[in-house]
Formats: structure tokens, sequence, C-alpha cells
């Protein structure tokens, strides 16, 4: 029986399959799937870490343990993982390891499109390209084999495509026992310089023989077809390309570092014209034209965002289409909740004029309109060093408008050693830290401050006021963010303050069970609204305008309140409650 | 090749689009034929557009349905429909939500939210109609728009009924299903005329 499964779903059944005891991974779409599925299987000890530099970090552990490990982030989580990556790479491993990394092309969910590729060539290490569900499963399988074979950490590299596409897998039996024995082995595990490098010509030696592996991997395949067109391709572009130009001849890669040379020598001489059809970089073409192959790649695919059929069959082939033109229609990007706690502090922040150091969260909505209350946003963790920089670039006056705005989870993930630092080094803005109580944005993940762990047992919760205060912090303050008048007068006064503050802005998400605001939908006094356009400055989804009085979309408004206190007039009254 | 049927399913991030491609997929896996979904999880999904892909016959390639291949599209809101009739095949059908949702661009007045948007969708396809909320509230909660939604695309499809039925009790949360089931049903009879091409 075939299941239809998603890539992410499929990748922790493969682990399941290899025998994997260890799980660990930070979340981040397009990735993040993969741990909560590892996280249903009784014989897997799976992790939501801090980090993914955390999370890589404890894979090692468990590989160089014995055990089979797998270790899934998103693309950009690989950046913050890359410092033991690449020694890792040197030592190699014990148990198994994959890391899986989830590439977006076309930024459905992400702040740039960096293809991971690189790493996998930068790190010396080799990396597979699964093209749906089934390959995923069986990829991961093959990933953990190569990695005891060659010794050394494996990468899957998946795109949201293949992530979170459903195809049909079929399930198999789960390998038992693979724990091997802990030697304690110093030249190997221990990097200091002189054991790194005895390790450097081993990762050497093991590039020429992955490569020299690839030319028969069973994870390529030639499909001949017309002899006049080959492409060579990988991942989700390959079905593409199969869509797009069904009579073609195809290469169709499965592992992409280190490349076979010879078999692409041996396709490459058999067809007239040569093409590499690939989203992003330029990866495999730059290596395959650096043999003297010739081939045309870049010039004719767009390196930005993602590849479709259609654009792949109107560039070579005969594609037919008869699309409707597309009609002008409004945006209509994402926003905060109806009842986002994080609505009503932007709002506040607007009216006191700070600039905003931000960072990465539902909370980076608030950078659009109405509220368009973010100056900055680069990535996790920046919001709180980056308005150091702003501070000691600009002077302390400037200071006393500006605030760091970062997420719970955002915080514990890399804004700790930027506070510090703010601490060590004299910064005098204010942090503002928005804790929903959960990671809201990828899908409400557990962190180090929910006191819940992935599979929903009970943990430590850390106490984010004690946390700040360790670090150095002497004025911290909470404040519940539905109360606005409350959250403006902490905050005009801690920003005036010339000393480093944080502010807690403590409300759970409203989307999180059991947190939904209590009481009626809010309702209009039409006879009281002046149409003053406040209330519209909160760009609330429940709050409508098909004149320039508000009316409210009572499918949507949950009575969080928050518009209410923004009105002047009391033309906004919350159920049950008098307009006086 | 053989057909491939494609379906869209489009609408705003929280109206339940999730749930129905994935007894949509569940359905079409009982045909035994190969079936693809394509999602996109994340940020959208914060009352952002969203739009998911279904595609199932013979043989399957992309996950997604390229420019004008789109057999139906199923809008669970009126502008989204307008949004991604470029993907609908010439006289393919559009199953409609009546239910506007305006987007911030609109609420913040930036914009207005488009005008004869059902006439614009006639031009290329067969527009069927549906108060789908309306009926939602009938089966007992709003929340069901999907459901009912699914139900109206069950007549046009051509599979059991019955198939239909033990997916979406397989796939809804159980003390759901009573309205769930209900919805389904005032969707799967829900008569509408088609509103035919006006050009
Ligand atoms: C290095 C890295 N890892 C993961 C992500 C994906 N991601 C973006 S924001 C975020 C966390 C959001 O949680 P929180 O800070 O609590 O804010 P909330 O969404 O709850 O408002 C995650 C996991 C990312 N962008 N970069």
């Amino acid at each position: 029986m075939k299941r239809l499964m998603t890539g992410n779903q499929a990748i922790a059944r493969g682990a399941f399959e290899a025998g994997v005891t260890v799980a660990s991974a930070y979340p981040g779409t397009p990735s993040t799937e993969i741990i909560e599925t590892m996280a249903t299987y009784p014989e897997i000890y799976a992790e939501w870490s801090t980090n993914e530099k955390v999370a890589l970090e404890v894979g090692i552990g468990a590989s160089i343990g014995g055990a089979r490990a797998l270790v899934a982030m998103k693309h950009v989580g690989v950046n913050v993982a890359a410092d033991p990556l690449f020694t890792f790479s040197y030592t190699g491993v014990n148990g198994g390891l994959v890391l899986v990394s989830a590439g977006d092309p076309g930024m459905h969910s992400s702040q740039n499109e960096q293809d991971n590729r690189n790493y996998a060539k930068f790190a010396k290490i080799p990396v597979l390209e699964p093209s749906d569900s089934q390959e995923c499963k069986d990829f991961v399988l093959l990933a953990f084999q190569l990695s005891e074979q060659f010794d050394t950490p494996v990468m899957v590299r998946t795109t949201t495509r293949v992530a979170h596409g459903q195809s049909l897998v079929t399930l198999g039996e789960r390998q038992e026992g693979l724990l091997k024995d802990y030697e304690k082995n110093p030249p190997k595990y221990v990097m200091l310089p002189g054991y790194g490098r005895q390790r450097h010509p081993v990762v050497e030696d093991r590039r020429k023989a992955l490569a020299a592996y690839n030319e028969t991997a069973p994870v390529n395949r030639i499909e001949w077809g017309d002899k006049r067109i080959g492409v060579i391709t990988s991942g989700v572009v390959y079905q593409y390309v199969k869509e797009a130009l069904p009579e073609a001849s195809v290469l169709k890669l499965g592992m992409t570092f280190p490349l076979p040379q010879q078999l692409i020598k041996d396709f490459a001489g058999q067809v007239e014209k040569l093409y590499v059809i690939e989203e992003l970089e330029p990866f495999l073409e730059e290596q395959i034209r650096a043999w003297g192959i010739e081939v045309v790649g870049k010039e004719l695919f767009p390196r930005i965002g993602e590849l479709s059929p259609e654009l792949i069959g109107a560039k070579l082939g005969d594609w037919q289409q008869e699309a409707a033109v597309a009609a002008e229609v409004p945006n209509r990007p994402p926003v905060l909740c109806p009842g986002c706690p994080h609505r009503g502090v932007y709002y506040v922040i607007n009216r006191l004029k700070l600039t905003v150091s931000g960072d990465i969260g539902c909370y980076t909505l608030g950078a659009t309109p109405p509220l368009s209350a973010m100056d900055t946003c680069i990535c996790m963790g920046a919001s709180i060093s980056g308005a150091l920089g702003l501070e000691k670039a600009r002077g302390k006056e400037f200071a006393r408008k500006l605030v760091a705005v970062i997420g719970d989870s955002t915080f514990l993930h890399s804004g700790i050693t930027g506070l510090l630092d703010v601490v060590y080094n004299g910064g005098t803005f204010t942090t503002l830290i928005l804790d929903n109580s959960t990671t809201a944005m990828t899908g409400h993940q557990e962190h180090p401050g929910t006191g819940c762990r992935v599979d929903h047992t009970p943990a430590p919760a850390v106490d984010l006021e004690q946390l700040v205060r360790s670090l150095g912090v002497k004025r911290v303050r909470t404040v519940d963010p539905y109360d606005l008048a409350e959250v403006e007068r902490v905050l005009k006064e801690e920003t005036a303050a010339e000393e480093a503050s944080v502010v807690i802005a403590k409300r759970p998400c409203v989307l999180l069970k059991g947190h939904q605001p209590t009481g009626g939908p809010v309702r209009v006094d039409e006879s009281l609204c002046t149409e003053c356009g406040r209330c519209r400055r909160l760009g609330c989804p429940a709050l409508v305008f098909k004149t320039a009085k508000p009316s409210v979309d009572t499918t949507l408004c949950n009575g969080c309140g928050q518009c209410v206190q923004v009105c002047r007039f009391n033309a906004l009254v919350k159920e049950g409650e008098a307009n006086d | 090749m053989t057909k491939v049927m494609n379906i869209l399913l489009v609408g705003v991030g929280g109206q339940g689009t999730v749930l129905a491609s994935k007894v949509l997929g569940q359905v079409a896996l009982s045909l035994g034929q190969e079936v693809k979904v394509a999602e996109i999880h994340g940020m959208s999904q914060r009352g952002g557009s969203v739009v998911t892909q279904v595609r199932y016959g013979e043989k399957v390639y992309a996950p997604t349905i390229p420019l004008g291949k789109a057999d139906v599209i199923l809008a669970f809101e009126k502008m989204e429909a307008l949004r991604w009739l470029p993907y609908l095949k010439k006289g393919g059908r559009v199953i409609v939500n009546d239910q506007e949702l305006d987007p911030m661009p609109v609420i913040v007045g930036s914009v207005s939210y488009p005008e004869k948007v059902i006439e614009q969708l006639a031009v290329h396809g067969q527009v069927t109609v549906v108060p789908a909320l309306q009926l939602a509230e009938e089966a007992g909660n709003a929340k069901a728009t999907n459901v009912v939604l699914l139900g109206v695309l069950a007549q046009s499809l051509g599979i059991e009924p019955e198939i239909w039925r033990q997916v979406l009790a397989d796939s809804v949360p159980p003390k759901t299903l009573a309205v769930n089931k209900k919805a389904f049903e005032l969707g799967l009879n829900y008569k509408a005329e088609d509103v035919s091409s006006v050009s």
C-alpha cells in the first residue's frame, strides 16, 4: 500500500527506517514537519534545539557516540550551523549523520534564496537532491549508508516543492540495533591544528572516492529520448523537465556533489545540444563548463526564483497554453491575525515614533502597511546587536527613540548573546521581547520558554525576566500587550532611561488553544463614529471599511478589544459592555 | 500521455484550504492513480493569498499545475478566483464561494476591491457561485465553509460520494464530524445555475 506523504514526512520515515535514534532541529519553513514527524516515533529521541548550531552539535555528539542521527533545518539555518559543519567534515562520523537543508527558491517564507548546494561543495561533503517524496525516503536511507561508508556527514537538500509536495511512498521496515561502539579517538575527534592537518588529506581523498562512487551511483540515471536535446538536471526541476520536454534525453543527477565527470562527459558526447536546467545558482553548470564541456544554462534560464514546466517549455519546447490574461487584483499580503498581541505594540511604537531594529517572526508583519513600524530585519537575532550598532553610530540621543523588537523563540535562538553584548558595551536602547509563548510563524512549535518539548512532554520553562537580569540588565519590566496605555507608559519610561532596558510584552498567541479572547465580537456604534481613521491604522483584518466607518467581520473578530482602546469616541464597543 | 486531472484550491490563509486539499488528495488516491499535491506552508498562511494544487492521473510529474492547465479552480474567496484565473484552462470550471474578504491594501484604503468578479471569471470559464458561508452556518459552523465547497466539487469530479464521506470522516476531528458531514451534504446537493459566458 502506497501512502500520500509530504517530502518532510518521507524524510522522517526514511530516517526511522534507517534506524536513527537521535534527531534534532530548529523550526524553519520548509523543514519544520521533519522533526514533528520524528517525534511521533517512540523509538526515536527527537528535540527542538535552541538553534541550528546547537541542533547540529547535538547530532554530531550522537554520531560520535555511535548513533545514527538526523539534523534538519531551513537553508538559512545552515548559516548558523556552518561552524560545526565545516570541522565535522574533517572529523567524519561514527554513526551516520544526515543534515537536511530545506531551501526556498521563490522565497515563499524566507528572507533570501541562497542555494545550499554550495555549502556541500564548500564543506566538502556529498549532497543528495530528491525530486519527490519516494526519493526523499530512499535518499535518506542511502545517505546514512554513504555517511558510514565514506566517514562523512551527508547533506540531503530539498526545496519547498519537494519538502511540502505530497506524492506516493512505499514504506519499509526499520533497521534496528545499529548503535556502534564508542571509542576515544583524539586524532579523529579533537581538531587541534596538528590533528586537523592529518584529517584534511583524508577529506580530499574522500572527495575523490565519492566522485568515483558517483559515476555508478544508483541515484543517477539517464532517460534516453530524442538525442537532439540533452538535459542535465536534479531535484524537483527534473519533474518540470519531464513535463515540459517529454521527448528529450535527460541525465537526472541524484548526487550533485561531488559530480561524476565521466558520466556527464559520456552523456554530453551523445547529445547534439546540452542544457543544464537548475533552480537558483549555476551550481552544476559551472563545474561542467570547467571540464570544457559546451553547455547552455543560465543564459537561458533565470537565476532568480522557481522554475516551472511552462517556463522550461516556452524556452525549449512547443509548449501550448491558452491562459487568461491576469486581471488587476489587489495584493493579499500576509497580516497579523485578528487578536494578535503584537498588533497594539506596533500601534504604540508608531505613536511614540520609535526607530525599530526588527527581527524575524510573525511580528515582522508589523513592517507592512498600515503599521509600517519596522526599520530593519536581517536575520534571527540581529535586532538587538544591530540596534547596538545603530546606537554606536548615531549616539545616545538616537537611542532615546530606539527599540530592538524580537520574539521569544528568536530571543532564545540568538538574542541572548546580543543582549549580553549590549550590557557589556554600554548600550542604552530598549529591547522589547514579544513573548507569545510559542514559535508562531512556523506553526507553533515549543521552545525552551514554553514548558513543553517537541513530543509535548513537560520541560523546565526558562524565566525570561530572570534570564535577562542575570545578563546584567537592571531595568526589566513585563507588560500585557493588550493594555495599550500601559505599553505606552512603560515604553516611554524605558526608552527615556540612559541605560540598557528590557520590556517583555507577555501574552500567548491567539491561535493557541485556550487563549482566544472570551466575549463576542466588537460592535460599531455608528452614531458615535467620527470617521477619524485611527482604528484603520491598526491594520486588523476583522475591521473592514465599506465606507469611511468601520464594520466588524464577525467571522474574524474575536473581541480582543485593542481597537476599542484605540477609539477616542467610544464608537467601538465590546459586546456586553456599555459605551460610556 | 493520458489525461492528468488538475485542481487548484485557492483562498485566504486560515480558510481551511489545507484540510480541503488533504481530503481531496486522499479521495484521488482511492482511484488507484498517481497523486501529487503542492502546498505552501508558513508565512502566507497568516491571512495571505494561499494556493494548493492537486493533480492525479496515470503519471504525474510536476507537483504544481502549469499556467492554463487547471481543469477546476475551487475558490474559497471571490477575488482569489480572479487572481489565479490564468491557471484555468479555457472553458474550465470555477467553483467560487461568494464571500468577499478585504485584503489589507483594501482595508487601508489604498486600492478597492475589484468589481464584477463573477462576470470576469465567466469570460474564461464555467462559473458556479456558491453561498458557502451561509450553507456552513446552516450546517452549524461557519468554519465548515471548506467542506461545503468540497461537497460542490464532489458533484463534478465523478468520484463516488461514499468515498468522499469516508475520507472526510477520517480527516476531521471527531467532535466536528456531525457538522462537517452536514456541510458536505449541503454542498453535494447544492443546485447552482451556471453563470454562462457574458461575452
Ligand atoms: C536561522 C533561521 N532559522 C529559522 C528561521 C525560521 N523562523 C523565522 S522566525 C522564527 C521564529 C519565530 O518565533 P518568535 O520569535 O517566537 O516569533 P513569533 O512568530 O511567535 O511572533 C523562525 C523559526 C529563520 N528565518 N532563520
